[in-house]
């Protein structure tokens, strides 16, 4: 029984079976009687199909495509956006692009088959990075300008006013790349009709996402598709609206078929044709007083989109409200621009668009103070922003902010004060810090003006309590965790509460698994069904309980103009890495890596751990190693021995710190953490290396040979920019 | 042209008609049903699939069954069946390894095989020992703590 501290750690309810490998992922499961699906892409980034040469398809073999939609369906897939196809139809916009899915029963025969498909097309001129798909290189695209979507945020005095009385004006360009999740599970999916209506497996994050994007296609309501949703072995937002990608197609082969049809993708199928975190360009402009302050900050935020809008909006308003970081300048003001480019669509990973931007402020930072001859740390603590203070959409930070607790935290365990002091720029030894924060749940009123999650609690006869919301286990710990807190409530044993993969017939919509949102608002649903559930619970053989999600009075947002209150619950992160390099090759070796982070009281601390150190190496292997590059359309890593992500040997064990700082609307307090552990370490592994190397370093990710490059041609922190 | 197969898995005498220039990875998984036995990059890289190949550890996603032939094959369930695998599946467990799950199978056996020859190793040793083994959930550092678990709460059993 869960009664004493919540944030004492339990044994997850899956460890067990994961260690041993009895847990069934979908390529586990018996799909005997089902059909191989494989799709069939888009070999060029952008042009008209002319001709598809297929072979001929022995009995049994399907080729299904865009020309297959029955009367009333539609070729789009519902990802926000509607502008993404199912199926390409009369053009190609990116490499990899579906144009349709060949099935059939024997695998190998399928491969065969589909290495005799030839298809023409006539080739025009792609966009590929964001300054191609700003020039509308080959002709704009899409809106006639190729911006598939743009906002603007303004605090304080108008920019340009005070640009015109500083004494110094700093402008500065800061970049990130491509971002591959790699999930240690590819995608995969299953489509099968069972009695009147569809039934879907996925590997997938947000299963009523699913169902409501592809329903369309075959002019279906979204309850005529039920969604089991499979153990997921990783996500990271990768498997929040990708999953609609092999849903579609798998939905409208079934219906063509007949048959049951999954699709298991391989890893280098996996890499080449999914979708990644956006490559960005933060522009800055800064207005400084004679005394180095900052009276102004101006920033260009562009995020390259690829072919379709889908999610990628969402993806930029949080990024421009969090260019801002943990600061407070006198006066603001971000424009964003999602570009359109013939890429892979980019979409949702973890941090959502944040961690671009809080990369751009902390680095652009640095560089100022270095310029000005201050110590980081010195410099940007004169900004931080504190409870009540205006936010970046002018709404105030609603609660206490604990930087000061958790940099003394940080800077006693890394004892960086020295360090800063001794390590001189360009010695090989350096070390840097970032902050950083992350907004929980669905910005503003979209919890309650789109969301509307809702979960029930069902208790049974024989004393369970089942669980039932939308919820997935992607490997953060959901599926213990929320067991922990309606057991705690209702003083019964972890082991009679249920908990299982959502099934959207079964349970009710509870909104998707990401943005940080499952337990701060989930979390906090369920706690609240416990609580009414409580004085029934051993007076009622059986009985449900019904929590539907409420917005706080009195923070309002307009989602028009973007203004008012983003966030009321934000987590927040300081992070240091020290590292040495070596003079002659460039090589980097971490030599230290602590963080503290507020994530309201902690559900299970174990589970924080694992998450915090999870995400602070996906974020050093994000500005690291992790070179994801896109020739003329095409990924050209394809493979996870060529997109390197950090092993075990790459970094040493972390210290990880956390401060108390209960949330008001939280379940026991909790607030998001998921992504947050991500937003910070990229920034704070740069500065160090920059340090280190005595060179500005302005674009990540920064493998070895990178570091070479900057240690040869960078620029000194005292040049001008 | 098929063949018949036959070798050791987790201990039991098995045999197999097959073309045996088939990945011993989908054999061990389609016919054997080792689902333990996890594909994450088909090329060696990633340690999911890893087995013990009389004693040593392979990624069988690169080795022709034919390969097996009169040898001896260990899986995570042939592991896990044991006192000492039960130890490191028990540790995981507690000491917070586990999160989507993927890798861990594979982990479990590099934690098997590094305990087995070297039964108390250090921070180093162990990291070493799992780095053919790619986790992108949990920054390894829990991992890492749940093999010291699983070395102290062995003792004596890891040098039998
Ligand atoms: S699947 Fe064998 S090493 Fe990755
Ligand atoms: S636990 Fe997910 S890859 Fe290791």
């Amino acid at each position: 029984m869960v009664t004493e501290d919540i944030s004492k750690a339990i044994r997850r309810i899956d460890a067990v079976s994961k260690s041993k490998g009895t847990i069934k992922y979908l390529s586990d499961y018996d799909l005997d009687d089902y059909l191989w699906g494989r799709l069939v892409r888009s070999s060029i980034p952008r042009g008209i199909i002319k001709k598809i040469n297929l072979p001929d398809l022995p009995e049994g073999y399907f080729f299904v495509s865009a020309k297959d939609i029955p009367e009333g369906g539609k070729n789009y897939l519902h990802m926000i956006a509607t502008d993404w196809r199912c199926f390409a139809d009369g053009d190609v916009k990116y490499v990899g692009e579906t144009i349709g899915i060949l099935c059939g029963p024997d695998k190998t025969l399928l491969e065969d088959l589909y290495e005799e498909i030839n298809i023409e097309y006539e080739e025009a001129e792609p966009a590929v990075s964001i300054d191609e798909g700003i020039a509308c290189k080959g002709g704009a695209f899409i809106n006639g300008n190729n911006i598939h979507c743009s906002l603007k945020l303004e605090v304080g005095e108008n920019v340009d006013s005070v640009f015109a009385r500083a004494d110094k004006i700093i402008e500065e360009t800061i970049e990130t790349g491509f971002q591959e999740h790699v999930y240690l599970e590819t995608n995969a999916a299953a489509c099968k009709k069972v009695g009147d209506k569809y039934q879907i497996l996925a590997s997938a994050q947000c299963p009523f996402y699913i169902r409501k994007s592809i329903a369309p296609v075959l002019g279906i309501k979204p309850e005529d598709i039920v969604v089991q949703q499979t153990t997921t072995g990783g996500a990271f937002g990768g498997k929040e609206h990708f999953p609609d990608v092999l849903c579609g197609p798998l939905l409208l082969a079934a219906y063509v078929t007949g048959r049951g049809v999954k699709m298991i993708f391989d890893r280098e199928e996996d890499i080449e044709f999914s979708v990644k975190r956006h490559p960005s360009k933060v522009m800055f402009k800064t207005a400084l007083d004679k005394d180095g302050n900052i009276m102004a900050m101006d920033s260009k935020v562009y995020y390259n989109v690829g072919a379709y809008l889908a999610s990628s909006f969402v993806v930029l308003q949080r990024g421009c409200f969090h260019v801002t970081g943990c600061y407070k300048f006198p006066s603001f003001r971000t424009e964003g621009f999602g570009v359109a480019t013939n890429t892979f669509p980019s979409c949702a990973f973890r941090g959502f668009g944040a961690p671009q931007t809080l990369f751009a402020v902390e680095t652009h930072m640095c560089h100022i103070a270095e310029k000005l001859g201050i110590d980081p740390l010195e410099y940007k603590s004169r900004y931080f922003i504190k409870q009540g203070d205006v936010t970046s959409t002018n709404g105030r930070v609603v609660e206490r902010v604990m930087i000061p607790e958790m940099l003394n935290q940080v800077l006693d365990a890394s004892d960086y004060k020295r360090k800063s002091r001794e390590y001189k720029y360009g010695s090989g030894r350096g070390i840097g810090i970032s902050f950083y924060n992350h907004g929980g749940a669905f910005t503003g009123n979209g919890e309650s003006a789109i969301i509307k999650a809702k979960l029930r609690l069902h208790k049974y006869p024989d004393g369970r309590v089942e669980i039932l919301c939308g919820q997935t286990e992607m490997g953060q710990g959901f599926h213990s965790i929320m067991p922990k807190i309606v057991s705690r409530v209702l003083e019964i044993p972890m082991e009679k509460v249920v908990f299982d993969d959502p099934n959207t017939d079964r349970v009710p919509d509870s909104g998707p698994t990401a943005a940080s949102r499952s337990t701060m608002i989930v979390g906090y649903l369920a706690e609240k069904a416990a609580n009414l559930m409580k004085p029934r619970y051993d007076k009622e053989e059986e009985f449900e309980v019904e929590t539907n999600y409420e917005h706080p009075e009195g923070y309002p947002w307009d989602q028009a103009s973007f203004q008012g209150y983003a966030y009321l619950g934000y987590g927040w992160g300081v992070c240091v890495v020290e590292v040495e390099v070596d003079p002659c090759t460039g090589e980097v070796t971490t030599r230290g890596i602590w963080s503290s982070h507020d994530c309201g009281h902690l559900i299970d601390e174990l589970i924080v751990h694992g998450q915090t150190n999870g995400g602070i190496l996906q974020g050093i292997g994000w500005a690291s190693t992790e070179v994801l590059e896109n020739v003329k359309g095409h990924f050209k890593q394809t493979s996870i021995s060529d997109y390197i992500i950090p092993t075990s040997m790459d970094h040493p064990k972390q210290g990880v710190y956390y401060v108390e700082n209960a949330y008001r609307w939280g379940p026991s307090g909790a607030k998001g953490m998921g992504e947050l552990v991500f937003n910070g370490s990229g920034a704070a592994y740069i500065d160090a290396v920059s340090r280190a190397i005595g060179k500005r370093i302005s674009a990540i990710p920064c493998p070895t040979e990178r570091v070479m490059d900057y240690m040869l041609h960078g620029h000194d922190f005292k040049e001008e920019f | 042209m098929d063949k018949t197969i036959s070798f050791k898995l987790n201990g039991e005498a098995v045999s197999i008609t097959t073309d045996p220039l088939r990945r011993l990875l989908d054999v061990l998984r389609e016919d054997f049903k080792c689902h333990g036995v996890k594909e994450g990059c088909s090329e060696g890289e990633c340690g999911a699939c890893s087995v013990l190949l009389n004693g040593e550890m392979v990624t069988p996603c690169l080795i022709p069954l034919g390969a097996a032939d009169g040898q001896e094959v260990v899986t995570v369930e042939g592991i896990t069946a044991t006192e000492k695998g039960d130890i490191i599946v028990q540790a995981f467990a507690d000491g917070g390894a586990v999160q989507c799950g993927f890798c861990i199978p594979g982990m479990v056996v590099a934690a098997y095989y590094l305990l087995s020859r070297n039964p108390n190793p250090t921070e180093d040793e162990i990291r070493l020992g799992i780095s053919g083994n790619l986790c992108r959930c949990t920054g390894y550092d829990l991992i890492v703590e749940s093999i010291k678990l699983a070395a102290s709460r062995g003792g004596d059993i890891w040098k039998k």
